[in-house]
């Protein structure tokens, strides 16, 4: 990468855009005169009248902007990232994570533990998986190294609780098994290149 | 960088336009690792034969391509490691091993230390050009800790070449994999040397070579500790970690006395308890291979200790009025030592079972031969072409005695006899030209004239001994061992063809016997005329260092104090005893092993109680720490005056071991003297019980971890177990003991085994100095 961009440290010679504002009053009768032409002209009630309408519309047409926090929420961008989502896989409901271990690896502030054993239908088996939300710093590391697309990072910015516990076992990061076709991919760290299939090779098969 | 260590034929090689210097006939492959020179090679184990399974290794040498594992170097070798051709070959080699290999690296146990990931990336495999229909492989568990996934498996053989040519129990073997056949169209189309191996891949898999499905081992986990993939892994561990994700602590093995050098791999219990746990234990597989006590009994930690202050109280109160302190050889080289210093200064008698004999007879050895210890070691005696082994049930003592056995007969194109009053199956299986003995108990003194009478130059040997020797009838020696005389005769000839380095393995039956003395006069004789060097196996863990560091007492009188044992107060590791210790694998102190080398191990995990060196603080004049004793060992016994942080842990890259140091041994000029002659009537008749641990069982601690399954009891072959029943009570002349009779299907004959790792048993009280002892066995 180079570096040229940081180095040009001359600002003035840069392509800044000016906007087409008027001159500021420079003398106190200049002042005066800006102070009264801005009292008396009619737009303080332009403004009013916006204000009045709007009253209007929320409280008898039904058309209220108002975001009832925190029951009612706005969606927030996928690339943004919140407490972690664990997400299953849409035909068998299975969860995703093969417990490889990756993302307890790559977590720089070591907060992501788990265990795994050898189960009876000879798979790798996640028995137990906690993040410690305490000491996460949210960088995304875990979702980005994630090579199932198990682990995201999910809607809820809260990051306060009353207990630490409540949000950060398997279970509860874990989609509901219920909810899963409110199951959504995840378009953000560590999701698939849109051009990813351009940058594999194939390989044969005998079949 | 890893000094190239200079030996007599050294010779000038190239490679890659540099030049080095090697041993001549050694293999390119070992001769470039030992200058730091990295060849690629998966198949390969230093110690065995080389099984050209996978073909990587492939170099070009004076224009011609060679196999850089199977060619020795010769001088003026001019080699290169990489030219355009091999390169294609090995990439090719690296496709064909990812051909259907399951995508599964997230969850192998394997990865991140996997070599065919290492591999195909060192070769830059970014495509794949070779397709076959995959075969259909079931995962099986072979034993109680060997779990096989052939799907994972890449045929190097490496397994099968450690199970054969070092542990010796040749328990797995290729089979076949009823694999698609290759198209012709490939051998034109792909490097040669890759469409072979495939071609060989292609048709095989690993499996138990007695044709079940479970081996007939000694579970020693070596198939596993060698497995370049994921492929074998031990029962216990799959699927519980990943390899980054585990702390490697440098220790020794706590069990046999062969000091093997391990590694605990430690990490956080799990989620709910972060104490630290060991989840395995590894070992340098190219270098040294661990006996199954070594691999699995690695979690007998106490983990209940605490400080204790009215417990600690009580301990130094009772070593202040003790008279006795009773211990075993599962103690490093410091705590023997303050306990020596205890009896230094305060009168306490040491009294020690397991080691005492063994001291006994190596102060005779000293005496007869002037020596202060015996000349061999494991590795010199793999570099022998002729081992014998008397006194010692190898297969149950010493694994590594065991292991440089088979390793001579299978390397070295050697030979061996095998003396020992217990029959055993697997022995014989070792080489073509290894002799059993099923002599009568009583007759070790025939044997060591056998071996004078074979092997010695009879006008370097005294005068009367001579003449004794000269007075037996032909072959009369050979008979009264229960030999097939003729037949023996006939072979021995071949066996001594091209024979230049013996060694003896002397085991722990000699050194309790009530003919010692003569017994060492015999040993003395055998180094004096025949060359043989002498390996000693102490009888368990550090007995040598007990041996050499403590004056033990040959009997317990008044107030005891137990370490690890009983008595009226208990010092214990294992958590039940008044006052807690800490556990090998919880403290940091040396060992001094069967090679004579003093090496250091390290605490694995944590421990809250009072150690043994807070007890010497409170009674005597201590340093404030244990291994402030290293530098303090005895150094008119060989021990050197170094630190314990000084001493290195390590193996250079020619399998040198640089672990801590190795015993001064001083050579005194002394006459051999005259052997007195044996009574060949003075034989055990009736029923004879053999104070023996069945293989992977050495101590209470072995027993305490939970993948060692062997089980304390009286060992039988399958026809004595028959007729003994379920359980047998034994009576011996001064007590009595009721176990579980359990067949051993390796052992032969009517002499059983009874263990003696569970202190609590007290066996050794049962037999006292003599392994063997004449008993009434009742059906329990």
């Amino acid at each position: 990468m180079s570096l040229e961009q940081f180095k040009d440290r001359n600002v003035g010679t840069q392509n800044y855009v000016k906007l087409d504002l008027d001159h500021s009053p420079t003398t106190g009768w200049c002042q005066f005169k800006q102070v009264v032409k801005r009292t008396f002209k009619p737009e303080l009630f332009v403004g009013l009248w916006v204000t009045f309408r709007e009253m209007i519309n929320a409280l008898f047409r039904g058309k209220m902007h108002t975001t009832q926090y925190p029951f009612e929420k706005l969606p927030i961008s996928p690339r943004y990232r919140a407490i972690h989502d664990m997400l299953r896989l849409m035909e068998s409901g299975n969860y995703r994570c093969i417990g490889c271990g990756l993302c307890e690896k790559i977590c720089i502030s070591d907060c992501i533990s788990m265990e795994t054993k050898y189960d009876e239908n000879q798979r790798k088996e996640v028995s137990e998986y906690t993040i410690n939300f305490g000491r996460c710093i949210f960088c995304g590391y875990c979702a980005e190294v994630c090579p199932e697309l198990a682990i995201v990072h999910g809607g809820r910015y809260e990051t306060a609780s009353e207990q630490r516990a409540s949000f950060s076992l398997f279970e509860d990061m874990l989609t509901p098994i219920d909810q899963l076709n409110l199951q959504q991919e995840y378009a953000g760290f560590g999701a698939i290149s849109p051009n990813a299939d351009e940058n594999i090779k194939s390989t044969p098969l005998a079949y | 960088m890893s000094e190239v260590q200079i030996v007599d034929n050294m010779v000038d090689i190239t490679i890659d336009g540099v030049e080095y210097k090697a041993k001549e006939g050694e293999y390119i492959l070992n001769a470039a690792r030992a200058n730091d020179v990295f060849i690629p090679a998966i198949c390969y184990l230093t110690r065995c034969s080389p099984t050209l399974a996978c073909r990587i290794c492939l170099v070009e040498v004076d224009g011609k391509q060679v196999y850089a594992c199977n060619s020795k170097v010769k001088a003026g070798m001019n080699i290169t490691v990489d030219t355009p051709d091999i390169l294609t070959e090995r990439r090719a080699m690296m496709e064909v091993y990812d051909v259907n290999h399951p995508l599964q690296c997230g969850v192998c146990d394997q990865s991140g230390e996997c070599e065919l990931q290492n591999y195909t990336l060192e070769l830059q495999v970014d495509s794949q050009s070779y397709s076959i229909p995959d075969t259909k492989r079931e995962t099986a568990n072979w034993s109680s800790v060997l779990h096989y996934d052939p799907g994972l498996c890449i045929v190097c053989e490496r397994c099968t070449t450690v199970c054969k040519d070092m542990i010796g129990d040749a328990a797995i073997t290729t089979a076949k994999r009823g694999g698609e056949a290759l198209d012709k169209s490939w051998k034109d189309n792909m490097p040669k040397d890759a469409y072979a191996m495939w071609n060989k891949l292609q048709k095989s898999v690993i499996a138990p070579s007695n044709g079940t499905g479970s081996t007939d081992c000694s579970d020693c986990g070596e198939c596993i500790a060698v497995c370049p993939v994921g492929a074998l892994v031990s029962r216990d561990f799959v699927y519980t970690s990943n390899a980054w994700d585990l702390k490697r602590i440098p220790a020794v093995s706590a069990h046999s006395s062969d000091g093997f050098a391990i590694y605990y791999e430690t990490k956080p219990a799990g989620i709910e308890d972060r104490t630290e746990k060991i989840f395995r234990v590894t070992n340098e597989w190219n270098f040294v291979s661990l006996d199954g006590a070594a691999r699995f009994a690695y979690d007998f930690e106490n983990d209940t200790a605490s400080k204790d202050e009215t417990a600690f109280n009580a301990g130094v109160e009772a070593l202040t009025k003790a008279e006795t302190i009773r211990f075993n050889s599962l103690i490093s080289n410091e705590e023997a030592l303050m306990l020596q210093t205890l009896k230094e200064k305060k009168g306490v008698k040491l009294y020690n079972p397991e080691v005492r004999p063994f001291q006994k007879f190596l102060k005779l050895y000293n005496e007869a031969s002037g020596a202060s210890l015996y000349n061999g070691s494991t590795d010199t005696a793999l570099k022998c072409d002729f081992a014998v082994s008397v006194g010692g049930a190898l297969r149950n003592d010493s694994p590594g005695l065991k292991y440089a056995f088979n390793n001579i007969q299978k390397m070295n194109k050697g030979a061996g006899l095998y003396f020992h009053p217990v029959g055993d199956k697997l022995i014989p299986t070792f080489g073509k030209s290894v002799e059993c003995f099923t002599h009568k108990v009583g007759l070790e003194e025939a044997t060591l004239y056998l071996l004078l009478e074979l092997f010695a130059d009879k006008d370097k040997l005294p005068s009367d001994t001579k003449e004794y020797l000269a007075s037996f009838g032909e072959n009369e020696l050979l008979e009264l061992l229960g030999a097939d005389a003729e037949a023996f005769m006939k072979a021995f000839p071949k066996m001594m063809k091209k024979k230049e380095n013996f060694v003896l393995m002397v085991g722990e039956d000699y050194y309790g016997h009530a003919k010692a003395e003569n017994l060492v006069k015999l040993i003395v004789l055998l180094e004096a005329t025949a060359g043989f060097q002498v390996v000693m196996n102490p009888p368990k863990s550090n007995a040598l260092g007990v041996a050499l560091i403590c004056e033990l007492d040959d009997e317990a009188t008044g107030y005891t104090v137990g370490y690890n044992e009983n008595g009226d107060f208990k010092l214990s590791a294992l958590g039940d005893g008044d006052l807690d210790m800490p556990a090998m694998n919880q403290q940091e102190g040396t060992f001094t092993t069967l090679s004579k080398r003093v090496v250091p191990t390290n605490a694995a995990l944590d421990y809250n109680g009072y150690v043994l060196n807070d007890l010497m603080a409170k009674l005597i004049d201590a340093p404030s720490q244990t291994i402030d004793w290293t530098a303090y060992l005895p150094q008119e016994k060989g021990y050197q005056a170094m630190d314990f942080d000084d001493m290195l842990n390590t193996f250079d890259n020619a399998g040198q071991d640089n672990r801590g140091y190795l015993l001064k041994v001083t050579y005194d000029e002394v006459e051999p003297t005259d052997a007195e002659k044996f009574d060949k009537d003075d034989v055990l008749d009736g029923d004879i019980v053999y104070r023996a641990n069945p293989p992977r069982q050495f101590n209470d601690f072995s027993d305490k971890a939970h993948q060692i399954f062997e089980a304390f009891g009286l060992y039988a072959s399958e026809e004595r177990a028959k007729a003994l029943g379920e359980k047998a009570e034994i009576l011996f002349k001064n007590g009595k003991i009721t176990v579980d009779v359990i067949v051993d299907a390796k052992m032969e004959g009517d002499i059983v085994a009874l263990s003696d790792f569970k202190s609590a048993e007290n066996v050794y009280e049962l037999f006292g100095e003599s392994r063997y002892q004449t008993v009434t066995i009742r059906k329990g």
